[in-house]
């Protein structure tokens, strides 16, 4: 019950997008059609679960023990960057479709605030291994949802008749604000 | 000189034009005393992560050069999170995360691979002031309008000294016509959008002129 409200309230409730004006970049940058949208949903996941997981493990085993937890942000982006680059290495070899899809928004994935915010939160609120394995799933899966729905949106915006100085990005951010207006309806269900 | 300072003011804004480090403007631009801090702290880490990506601009290889830059910065912010913590512990607080999220400020890596790697100390310096500066300014900017509409005063207090007020300014008369909307995500989305457009406008009106100019 409490890792299923854990993985809730990070989907809806604290949606790292919405709330947290977390991996807004790529979300602006990447969500202009629905295909790019979904392959970078599931990118972002992959490397986000695999990097919480490895600086997990040496934090608890490595840093913490010799306390070194002043090291603990050089690490983990370290971690995150080599991770990054591993996950390129391994999609050039095995699909090479899927790695041309996502090509550009890949080696971008490393400054997306998103991964090492979770990687952080993982040890600041001194999360179980299997509470990090929830929130590591669950924090990407609301950032892919309104990635998805945004992107579906801005299909739309982009046919539609904006003043000039208001096409492009400064419409999408009030599509965003309307957005977040709908989800922060949601913050009664926890 | 003065020219170039205010193109990466007004047209090249990196926040307002090229829309970098967004993250961390929508959230600390809460309070105007928030927005100085993270301002000063991004300008701190861009001047000597721009001054020592130049100095080692010839001794890194091409292939390895994003985690290098990414080692340089994660350093220089742990050493900034590190004094603040130390000596202003309240602006610690109120930044939280956003401040270890320096790291990953796209505009930080984004001089580094685009100004500091190809040009001499000198300038990269005066480059990392110049965007570290401009960052700052849209911060303020949107702070100020967000502090304004969410709580009708605008306070600067002493990062040092947190009960200190330096400067600062309340209508009494306006507290019952805030809106605390502007604080939250929505009030952020809002006034950014805005902010946008106007920049766009002022954008599009120069670049108008000079097609103008041109057909003359």
């Amino acid at each position: 019950m409490k890792l299923l409200s854990l993985a809730l309230a990070a989907i809806l409730v604290n949606n790292v997008v919405l709330t947290k004006y977390l991996g807004l970049c790529p979300f602006f940058g990447v969500s202009r059609n629905f295909r790019s949208a979904i392959g970078m949903g599931l990118a972002v996941t992959f490397v986000i679960f695999g990097a919480s997981l490895i600086t997990y493990f040496l934090y608890y085993l490595i840093l913490l023990p010799n306390g070194m937890e002043y090291l603990r942000l050089i690490t983990f982006i370290l971690v995150i960057a080599s991770f990054v680059q591993l996950t390129e290495m391994f999609i050039k070899k095995y699909s090479a479709s899927l790695y041309k899809t996502l090509g550009i928004y890949l080696p971008l994935i490393t400054t997306n605030c998103v991964v090492l915010y979770v990687a952080q939160e993982n040890i600041t609120m001194k999360y179980t291994l299997l509470e990090t394995c929830v929130n590591s799933l669950a924090v990407p899966a609301g950032y892919m949802l309104v990635l998805v729905l945004f992107a579906c949106m801005r299909e739309r915006l982009e046919g539609a008749d904006t003043p000039r100085a208001w096409k492009g990005v400064p419409i999408a951010l009030i599509t965003a604000a309307l957005m977040a207006m709908a989800f922060s309806g949601l913050a009664g269900i926890i | 000189m003065w020219r170039n300072f205010k193109d990466s003011f007004i047209k090249d804004n990196p926040v307002f034009s090229m829309f970098l480090g967004l993250c961390s403007v929508l959230a600390i631009s809460t309070t105007f005393n928030n927005a100085v801090g993270m301002g000063l702290c991004v300008t701190i880490v861009l001047i000597f992560s721009n001054v020592i990506i130049s100095l080692l601009r010839k001794l890194i290889s091409n292939e390895i050069r994003i985690p290098v830059y990414i080692v340089v910065i994660a350093s220089l912010v742990t050493i900034v999170e590190m004094l603040v913590h130390a000596y202003a512990p309240s602006l610690y607080r109120s930044l939280g995360v956003f401040l270890s999220l320096v790291v990953v400020n796209c505009i930080i890596l984004g001089r580094a691979e685009a100004f500091a790697s190809k040009n001499d100390v000198f300038s990269s310096a005066a480059d990392g002031f110049g965007m570290g500066m401009a960052y700052t300014f849209a911060l303020v900017l949107i702070s100020v309008v967000r502090e304004f509409l969410a709580n009708g005063s605008v306070i600067f207090y002493d990062p040092f000294d947190p009960e200190k007020v330096i400067f600062g300014f309340a209508f009494e008369s306006l507290k019952p016509y805030t809106m605390p909307l502007a604080a939250s995500s929505v009030g952020a989305f809002l006034v950014f959008a805005c902010f946008a457009a106007f920049f766009a406008m002022l954008k599009n009106r120069a670049a108008d002129k000079e097609k103008e100019a041109d057909k003359q």
